[in-house]
């Protein structure tokens, strides 16, 4: 039973991962009908937001420092953050410790942009063009923005620590009453998944309860009429590329605690979590958050020692083999809609 | 001549001239020079040319003819070499029995994998390829190591049976040969200053090279390509005409299976080592920019494109910031360093950066690539009453896919 939880628990995150990021390229799909292959290049870009951050949090001068000498024995040299001048040492420490978390304010207009800038700049000229053309470009278009990340900050992973009140682990069993030490989790995955869980219901809540998610909802159903009652879609899907964008840097921001950023982590998400859409089925919202955790877990649950004894390497393979079988029984995905996609 | 129409010999023949003089034509600049580092004519840089020649011609065949676009041919790629290497590592390092055995394994594993995922089109169908190729990937790096060699991969070893060949001198290690021919034999000529090699593996290579794409002429020309480029423009009508159209594109799809396996089985015999990173969905992406950047549904676009990504990783790697400042130290010194500033993040490390831009701008300006290009601008010197539209030209603007 333990032991069942414990994975459960390890697939929450990257599920969560998974989830976040089908989100949103299902959200562009079934708005604008555009395969984004450089969706997964947006979740780096995030995760580079967090990184940029504290690099500006840190920005330091350097002062002489008589008291101390380094091994050389000459005066010490000590970085003093313009922080500590400006709010005084503990405000600025902690300002500084918490720069994940504040990334989120600083990513959210920055990928907004960005999205919005995709959007009017290239993608809108591709409705038209068939999904080959659709997926190519906007492969070309993940190439560039990976090679961009690494000329400005080069190729190896950037840790970035997660404030320390979330740092270490907790006996996630002892609470449930079961013996100590089974099920120990780190404290930032449950804040990630938590995290996971408000965008999700703020996105939906956000397409169930607002006039403009109403709108937008009727546009994914029927485009045209909605165009011919006046509203002017297109503006109102181009917020929605943004809003998907901004899902996908967040939940780069979020994850750089649990895996350092480096220039090609959003083709390694990109790919499973395109696995993750088509089980959902394409353009179906529930579908992407549902594959997402389901995947996560599955995989977790494949790396378990009792089940790798029996089919060695199942773990690698699982979700490309659920995939296979989806696809292959149920054309249209988990909860793919009738029509879309469908062939 | 040869079963071709005036126009697709002069082709092949233009092919055939160019890759028979490619030690020549590829190493325009002396020894020594300045430019010398642009000279592209080294063996094992021809090799590849000429390797992921057939590698595009191949994904060609069922890209530019079905519109089936697959993302997980590198591992029919990977499939090949390592048919090719246990051929080595068991029968004898004659390349042979090694290309024949990587054909055969990588069609019957093309079967398998085409007779599954061609029961979806459109993206399903690329999903469901990237899908198996990242499976063959996963199970070649962990569980299947005893075959695969795992993360060190294999090549060959003094101590491997080779039943068919006789004891080599110890301490040698075996080297891939045709009958005897080794592969990485070359004469060297030496002109002036200019120094040309000839490599042995390199005209086998482009010998085979030029047989596939004669192969690929007769298909694109056969009543069967017709039907491939029908099921490219409608599948749906073909279906409702009362044809099975399964047949067709499956076939398709093993040929270029094929294709990439012999692709798989050369890389083997030229550089005897194989590894399973060579079946990452990169390097499936990496034909994909090939065949496009060069022209998808064109006959010679593909070869151009792989020709051209090679050239760009050999070579404009290789510049780095003091080369480009020997070239613009002209300039007055402000402007230079502003000129190099401005290039450098596109050469050297940064590659990729270029591929990339490329690329968009191929697929957003020339869905042809560069055949597109090369007749535009062709168009531009012509008469304008000469508008027959011609064969190449039409294939690649239909660039639909199957949906």
């Amino acid at each position: 039973m333990d032991a069942i939880i414990l994975q459960i628990l390890n697939g929450l995150d990257k599920g969560s991962a998974y989830a976040l990021i089908a989100l949103g390229l299902t959200l562009i799909f079934g708005t604008l009908g555009v395969v984004n292959f450089a969706h997964g290049a947006l979740f780096m870009i995030g995760a580079f937001c967090s990184v940029t951050l504290s690099r500006i949090l840190t920005l330091s001068r350097t002062v002489i420092d008589e008291t101390q000498t380094d091994f050389l024995g000459n005066p010490l040299k000590v970085q003093i953050p313009y922080l500590h001048d400006w709010l005084g040492k503990e405000t600025g420490d902690a300002i500084i410790d918490w720069a994940v978390p504040l990334s989120i304010l600083f990513a959210i207009p920055v990928m907004i942009g960005i999205g919005v800038l995709m959007e009017r700049g290239l993608i809108k000229h591709f409705y038209k063009r068939p999904h080959a053309d659709q997926i190519l470009v906007t492969f070309g278009l993940a190439i560039v923005l990976q090679e961009i990340i690494k000329y400005f900050y080069g190729a190896n992973p950037i840790p970035t620590p997660a404030p320390d009140a979330f740092r270490g682990s907790f006996d996630f069993g002892a609470m449930l009453g079961f013996d100590i030490n089974t099920i120990i989790y780190p404290y930032w995955r449950l804040v990630y998944f938590a995290f996971a869980v408000l965008i999700i219901g703020a996105v939906f809540a956000f397409l169930q309860f607002t006039t403009f998610g109403m709108v937008v909802r009727a546009g994914m159903a029927d485009r045209e009429t909605v165009q011919l009652l006046g509203i002017n879609i297109d503006k109102r899907f181009t917020i929605m590329f943004g809003i998907a964008a901004a899902v996908a840097g967040l939940a780069g921001v979020m994850y750089t605690p649990i895996n350092s950023p480096n220039y090609h982590m959003g083709m390694d998400f990109l790919v499973l979590s395109f696995v993750v859409v088509v089980v959902g089925g394409m353009g179906s919202l529930p579908g992407a958050v549902l594959a997402g955790f389901l995947l996560g877990i599955l995989e977790s649950f494949a790396s378990m020692s009792i089940v790798l004894e029996t089919l060695p390497g199942l773990n690698q393979i699982i979700i490309y083999l659920v995939a296979i079988i989806i696809l292959l029984t149920r054309p249209r995905g988990l909860m793919g809609r009738k029509g879309v996609m469908e062939d | 001549m040869l079963g071709l129409s005036k126009k697709d010999f002069t082709l092949l023949a233009l092919v055939a001239v160019i890759t028979i003089l490619a030690p020549f034509i590829l190493n325009p600049f002396p020894e020594g020079s300045g430019m010398a580092q642009f000279n592209a004519g080294y063996p094992d840089l021809m090799q590849r040319f000429v390797i992921f020649g057939i590698f595009a011609i191949g994904f060609n065949i069922l890209f530019g003819l079905t519109g089936y676009l697959s993302f997980g041919h590198a591992a029919f790629l990977g499939v090949g070499s390592y048919a090719a290497i246990w051929m080595m590592k068991l029968l004898t390092m004659n390349v042979l029995p090694a290309m024949i055995m990587a054909i055969v394994v990588a069609g019957i594993f093309s079967l398998l994998v085409g007779w599954i995922s061609l029961r979806r089109s459109g993206i399903y169908f690329s999903i469901l390829t990237l899908a198996f190729a990242q499976m063959s990937y996963a199970l070649a790096y962990s569980v299947l190591t005893p075959i695969t060699g795992g993360e060190t991969g294999l090549q060959p070893k003094y101590s491997d049976p080779r039943i068919l060949d006789g004891a080599i001198p110890t301490g040698t290690t075996p080297q891939a040969n045709l009958f005897g021919l080794d592969m990485g034999a070359s004469y060297e000529m030496t002109a002036g200053s200019w120094l040309f090699t000839f490599n042995a593996g390199y005209y086998i290579a482009a010998l085979i090279m030029l047989l596939s794409f004669y192969l690929s002429i007769r298909i694109f020309r056969s009543p069967f390509g017709m039907m491939l480029r029908a099921v490219k423009s409608n599948q749906q009508r073909m279906n409702y005409t009362g044809l099975n159209t399964r047949p067709y594109t499956l076939a398709a799809f093993v040929i270029s299976g094929m294709y990439a396996g012999l692709a798989g089985g050369l890389l083997v015999a030229m550089d005897t080592q194989v590894g399973p990173e060579r079946m990452f969905w990169t390097a499936s992406g990496e034909v994909v920019l090939m065949t496009i950047l060069g022209g998808a549904g064109s006959l010679i676009g593909p070869v151009l494109g792989a020709g051209m990504i090679r050239y760009m990783e050999n070579i404009v790697s290789k510049i780095n910031s003091e080369i480009l400042h020997q070239w613009v130290y002209w300039m007055p010194d402000g402007l230079e360093d502003v000129v190099v500033a401005i290039i450098y993040p596109f050469v050297g490390k940064g590659w990729h950066l270029t591929l990339g831009l490329m690329f968009m701008l191929v697929v957003i300006f020339l869905p042809g690539g560069l055949v597109e290009g090369g007749q535009r601008i062709g168009g531009m010197f012509r008469r304008r009453d000469k508008n027959a539209g011609d064969a190449e030209g039409d294939a690649a603007k239909k660039r639909n896919p199957a949906e």
